[in-house]
C-alpha cells in the first residue's frame, strides 16, 4: 500500500472539553466537529488555548474533560502511544543522535513494520518532501526549512488517521513560510488526510484552511469558513482578530419606532436596516466599507462627519483616521496615481452602506 | 496504569536505598549524640561535655578560623583573577583558566606532605628566604600549613562561581547606570559588586564547608586540634561507643548544611542576571602596557602558588632524599617500582571501588532525574534533596554512620559484618559521590527537550521504549560526563575511607597514600601514588569536560534555535 492510497478519511468529534492546569481553567466547553478530509485551522492569540488542545487531541497535557472522537471512538483516555494521531511539533523535535532515515523510520519501527517495508516507505515519505539525498545526514546538518519537512515525513510515513501541526511555520522566515504553507496543502490533499493546523497568523490561517476555530481566553468564539468569520464576526473579539475594523459601541434606544446606537458625546446612528440583538452591543464595519465625500450617494447608509487626524500610506490605499466627535473612525480609500489625498484637518462626510455595518454584542 | 506502576516501583527502590545508606546511618548518628551512653536517654549532656572540654572548644574554634581563614584567602586569590578575565581583554585568560582547574584535580591532603617540604620551617623556600634575607616565614605552622593549603586548593570555587556571575551580569545594567552618571570604582561598587554577589557567596560558602569538614589534610600536617581529626581520634582511639564522635559529627553536619544552605540561597539569586543573549558580560577594555605587565607578574605569582602542591608532589615522588635542601639530593624512580611491586592491590582496589560506584552514580542519577523531572511520582522532590543533602554529610560523620549502623549487620555467606566487608566502602562511595552524577544526569536531562519524547510517543513508541530509544541515548554526554566526575572524585576520597579500611588488602589509593605519608621513608613512594592519582583525576576531569562540551555542541546545534 503507497502512502497516498487514499484511506477512509476520519472525523473528528470534540464534545464538551475542559483542561485546567491546577486552578487555571485553559480550555472551556470546547465543542468542535471536524469532518473527514478537511483542513482545519485553530487561530488565536498567545494563550488562547489553541496549542492546549490540539496537544489534548495527541494526548499530551493535563487530562482532559468531556470527550475526543475519531469517528466514535472515545480516544481522550487513550496515551499518546495508542492514538494514532500524527503530530508535527513546533520546533520540529527531530532526534538529534538519528540520521533523518532513522527519525522517519522510528514510527514504522515501533509498530513492527518488516525492515524491507520500513525502508520502502521511509524513502516514499522522504521522496514526497523532497529530501530522499539527505537521508544519512543528522537533523543538525539541515536547515530550518528541511528540518521541516523531515518532522512532517517523519509523521505522514505511518499514515496517522489525524494530522496535527502546531505552529509549523513560526520558525522560518517569510518566504520560505508562503512556500511551505502552499507544499503542506498540497501534501494534505494528496493523502486526504484529516488535518488541524495551529497558528496565530490570520493570513496563513485564511489562505490554508477550508475552515477554523477562531479562539480566545480557553474558549471558541467562532467557527466557519475564513471568509465567513472576516465578513461575520460575531463578536468584537472575531472582528478585531480577523483585520482592521470600526468599532462603536453604544445603547441601543428606540426614537420613534426605529433602533438608534446612543455612542455617546452626542453621537446617535440609525440602525435601520440592521438586525440588532439586545440593548448593548457595538456596530463594526471594515476600513473599505467606509466612503470619504463619495459622489454618488448611497440608497441606504450611515452619514457621519469630521474631520482628517491622520493619515497612513499603505500602498494599495490611504488609511484615514476620522475624527468624529469622540471616536475615530477609519476609512481606507484606494488609492491610484493623481488621486486626490486629503489634508489632516480637512472636514469630510463618511458614508457607510447599511448592509456592510454588522451588530455584535460587545 | 501500568506505566505510573513502574515509575513508583523505581522510585520505591530509590527511596529504600537512600534511606537505608544515607538517612538512616545519618540520623543514627545524629540520634547517639542525643543520647546518654550509659542509660540510652534522650540528653544534652554529652553537648555539655563537649563544651565543657577546652580540647573540644580549641578544636571548634580552629576548625571556624581555619575554614574562614581559607575563604578569606581563597578570596584574595580569586578576586582578582575574575576580575581579570571579565572586565579586560586580556591574553592571559587562558591561564587563569587553568589556574581554576588544576589545584581541583588534586585533593589537598595529597600535596599536604610535598607542601611541608616546599614551604615548611626547614622546606625549600624557607631556606632560600634565610639565605637571601635572613627571615623564616612560618607558612606551614600549625594551623597556618592547613589554611595554606586548602585556600590554594579550593580558591576555584570562588573563582569559577565569581566569574559567572560576572559575565552573566546584562551588560545593559552597567551601560543604564553610566548614562546615569556612574562609572569607575563607583559603579563597580553600587551595580557591579551587588550583582555578583550570589557568585561569590555560592563560591565562599563551598570553600567553608570544605576547608571545616576535611580530615586528610589536617591528619597528615598532624594538626590534631580540629573537629574533623577530634571525630576520627575519638573513634579509632577509644572506639564507636564514644559519644564525642557522634557530638562532633552532629557539629559538622550543622554547619555543613547551613554553608550548602547559603550556597543555595545565593545561586537561586543568580536569576536576576540579564535573559538577553550577546549582550551579557561586563564591558571589556584592553589593558594599558604597565597594567598588563602587573597583571602577568600577578598571574604568574598565583600561577606558582597553585602549581606548588603539584610541584613538590613530583619532586618528593622522583627525589632521593629531601631534608634540609631546596631540591631534593638526587632523582630515582624506585618509588615508582615500589609502588608497582609491593602496593599493587591499592590501585586495583580503586579502580574497582570507584568503577562500581560511578556506574551506581550514573544509574540511581539517572532513575532520580527521570522520576523527578519526567513523572508524577508523590514526593519526588525528596528524592532529589536527600540525594544531594549527601554534599552535607561530611565523608567521617558518613563512615562514623556506617559503623555503628551496620557493624551488627551480619552479612550471610560471608559471615561478616556488613560494616567491615569492602563492599561497604563501595557505598560509602557511592552515596558520597552521588549528588555530583545527579547534577550531571539532571543537566543532562533538563536539556532533552520534552518535545523530542513527545515525538517518540506520537510515533507510538510507550514510556520506556522513549527512555531507552530517545531520553537515554540523548543523555548520554552527561551520563558519561557523571560518571568520570564521579570515578575520579571517588579515586581519591578518604575521610569516609579511613574511617571503613579494616584489612589494607581491601583499602584503595587515597588510603595508601595516607599510610604511606605517615613515615618519613613513606613519602616517596606515597608522592608516587598521589602522583598516580592526580593522573587519574586529571584524565578524568578532561574526559568529562570533554564529554561535557561535546553534548552541549550536539544538543546546540540539533534544536537549530
Amino acid at each position: 500500500m503507497s502512502l497516498t492510497t487514499q484511506v477512509q478519511a476520519v472525523r473528528l468529534r470534540i464534545e464538551d472539553v475542559h483542561i485546567s492546569f491546577g486552578p487555571t481553567k485553559v480550555l472551556q466547553g470546547i465543542n468542535l466537529e471536524i469532518e473527514p478530509g478537511e483542513f482545519f485551522a485553530f487561530l488565536g492569540p498567545s494563550g488562547s488555548g489553541k496549542s492546549t488542545l490540539l496537544r489534548a487531541i495527541a494526548g499530551f497535557g493535563p487530562t482532559p474533560q468531556g470527550r475526543i472522537l475519531i469517528n466514535d471512538e472515545d480516544i481522550a483516555s487513550l496515551p499518546p502511544w495508542k492514538r494514532d494521531v500524527g503530530m508535527v511539533f513546533q520546533n520540529y523535535a527531530l532526534w538529534p543522535h538519528l540520521t533523518v532515515q532513522k527519525n522517519v523510520a522510528f514510527g514504522l519501527e515501533e509498530r513492527k513494520v518488516p525492515k524491507a517495508e520500513i525502508f520502502s516507505r521511509v524513502e516514499e515519505a522522504l521522496d514526497m518532501v523532497g529530501l530522499s539525498h539527505l537521508a544519512d545526514r543528522h537533523p543538525s546538518q539541515l536547515s530550518g526549512g528541511q528540518q521541516q519537512r523531515v518532522a512532517l515525513a517523519r509523521t505522514i510515513v505511518v499514515r496517522p488517521r489525524l494530522l496535527l501541526l502546531d505552529e509549523p511555520l513560526s520558525n522560518l522566515d517569510a518566504n520560505l513560510r508562503v512556500q511551505m504553507r502552499t507544499d503542506i496543502l498540497k501534501l494534505q490533499r494528496k493523502l486526504g488526510l484529516t488535518t488541524i493546523f495551529v497558528t496565530h497568523d490570520q493570513e496563513e490561517a485564511n489562505t490554508i484552511s477550508d475552515r477554523m476555530a477562531v479562539l480566545d481566553k480557553g474558549i471558541i468564539q467562532q467557527i466557519g469558513t475564513p471568509m465567513d468569520l472576516y465578513d461575520y464576526p460575531e463578536n468584537s473579539f472575531v472582528a478585531h482578530f480577523l483585520g482592521t475594523t470600526n468599532m462603536i459601541e453604544g445603547e441601543v434606544v428606540t426614537v420613534d419606532g426605529s433602533a438608534v446606537l446612543k455612542a455617546g458625546g452626542g453621537l446617535e446612528l440609525s440602525l435601520l436596516d440592521i438586525s440588532v440583538d439586545g440593548h448593548h452591543g457595538a456596530i463594526v464595519f471594515r476600513p473599505q466599507s467606509v466612503h470619504v465625500n463619495p459622489e454618488t450617494a448611497a440608497s441606504s447608509a450611515m452619514n457621519l462627519s469630521g474631520t482628517i487626524e491622520s493619515l497612513e500610506f499603505l500602498g494599495s490605499t490611504v488609511r484615514y483616521g476620522v475624527k468624529v466627535g469622540k471616536i475615530t473612525v477609519l476609512a481606507d480609500e484606494d488609492h491610484q496615481r493623481g488621486k486626490r489625498v486629503y489634508d489632516k484637518m480637512e472636514q469630510v462626510q463618511l458614508v457607510i452602506p447599511q448592509e456592510q455595518v454588522l451588530f455584535v454584542k460587545a | 496504569m501500568p506505566r505510573l506502576r513502574t515509575s513508583y516501583l523505581v522510585a520505591l527502590a530509590l527511596a529504600f536505598f537512600l534511606l537505608v545508606f544515607l538517612v538512616i546511618p545519618v540520623g543514627k548518628v545524629i540520634y547517639v549524640a542525643f543520647q546518654d551512653s550509659s542509660t540510652g536517654a534522650l540528653t544534652l549532656v554529652n553537648f555539655v561535655d563537649f563544651f565543657k572540654t577546652s580540647l573540644f572548644r580549641e578544636s571548634f574554634l580552629n576548625s571556624l578560623y581555619v575554614a574562614g581563614m581559607s575563604v578569606l584567602f581563597a578570596s584574595i586569590i580569586a578576586m582578582p583573577l575574575a576580575y581579570f578575565t571579565t572586565r579586560f581583554n586580556f591574553g592571559g585568560s587562558i591561564l587563569i583558566q587553568t589556574l581554576g582547574i588544576v589545584p581541583l584535580i588534586m585533593p589537598p591532603f595529597v600535596g599536604a606532605v610535598a607542601m611541608q617540604l616546599f614551604f615548611g620551617s626547614n622546606g625549600s623556600v624557607n631556606l632560600l628566604l634565610d639565605q637571601w634575607f635572613g627571615i623564616n616565614i612560618p607558612f606551614m605552622e600549625g594551623l597556618n600549613g592547613v589554611i595554606l593549603v586548602e585556600s590554594i586548593h579550593y580558591f576555584p570555587f570562588i573563582l569559577i562561581n565569581l566569574s559567572a556571575a560576572l559575565n552573566n551580569i546584562d551588560r545593559s545594567m552597567e551601560e543604564a547606570a553610566q548614562n546615569l552618571g556612574s562609572t569607575g570604582m563607583r559603579l563597580f561598587r553600587r551595580i557591579v559588586l551587588p550583582l555578583a554577589m550570589p557568585g561569590y557567596l555560592a563560591g565562599a560558602s563551598l570553600v567553608f564547608l570544605k576547608a571545616f569538614d576535611d580530615l586528610g589534610t589536617p591528619l597528615l600536617l598532624n594538626v590534631n586540634n580540629m573537629l574533623a581529626t577530634q571525630a576520627y581520634l575519638r573513634i579509632s582511639s577509644i572506639g564507636i561507643s564514644d559519644p564525642m564522635g557522634y557530638v562532633i559529627s552532629v557539629i559538622l553536619v550543622i554547619f555543613s548544611l547551613f554553608s550548602l544552605w547559603v550556597s543555595m540561597l545565593a545561586s537561586r539569586g543568580k536569576d536576576y542576571s540579564g535573559g538577553g543573549k550577546g549582550s551579557s558580560g561586563l564591558l571589556k577594555r584592553d589593558m594599558k602596557g604597565w597594567e598588563k605587565i602587573g597583571a602577568y607578574c600577578l598571574i604568574i605569582f598565583l600561577l606558582l602558588m597553585v602549581l606548588s602542591p603539584h610541584i613538590s608532589l613530583l619532586l618528593l615522588s622522583f627525589g632521593t632524599i629531601w631534608s634540609y635542601s631546596v631540591l631534593p639530593d638526587a632523582f630515582t624512580t624506585a618509588h615508582y617500582a615500589e609502588v608497582f611491586s609491593t602496593t599493587r592491590q591499592y590501585i586495583t582496589n580503586t579502580l574497582l571501588y570507584a568503577g562500581i560506584a560511578a556506574t551506581f552514580d550514573v544509574a540511581i542519577g539517572v532513575a532520580i532525574s527521570y522520576v523527578v523531572l519526567r513523572t508524577k511520582v508523590f514526593g519526588r522532590r525528596w528524592l532529589d534533596y536527600i540525594a544531594t543533602g549527601a554534599l552535607a554529610v561530611p565523608g567521617v560523620v558518613l563512615g562514623i554512620g556506617y559503623l555503628r549502623t551496620f557493624n551488627d549487620f551480619n552479612v550471610p555467606i560471608i559471615d561478616k559484618p556488613l560494616a567491615s566487608w569492602w563492599v561497604i566502602i563501595v557505598i560509602a562511595l557511592t552515596i558520597r559521590r552521588l549528588p555530583y552524577a545527579l547534577r550531571a544526569c539532571t543537566a543532562a536531562l533538563h536539556q532533552v527537550s520534552l518535545s523530542l519524547e513527545e515525538a517518540s510517543e506520537n510515533l507510538g513508541a510507550g514510556k520506556t521504549a522513549t527512555v531507552r530509544k530517545i531520553v537515554v541515548p540523548l543523555m548520554a554526554g552527561g551520563i558519561v560526563a557523571g560518571f568520570v566526575t564521579s570515578f575520579a572524585t571517588a579515586t581519591v576520597e578518604l575521610s569516609a575511607t579511613l574511617m571503613l579500611v579494616t584489612a589494607e588488602s581491601d583499602a584503595p589509593l587515597a588510603y595508601g597514600i595516607y599510610v604511606f605519608m605517615q613515615s618519613a621513608a613513606g613519602r616517596g613512594p606515597g608522592a608516587a601514588l598521589g602522583l598516580i592519582a592526580v593522573l587519574v583525576v586529571a584524565s578524568g576531569s578532561y574526559l568529562a569536560h570533554h564529554f561535557i562540551e561535546r553534548n552541549k555542541r550536539m544538543q546546540a546545534t540539533s534544536t537549530g534555535h
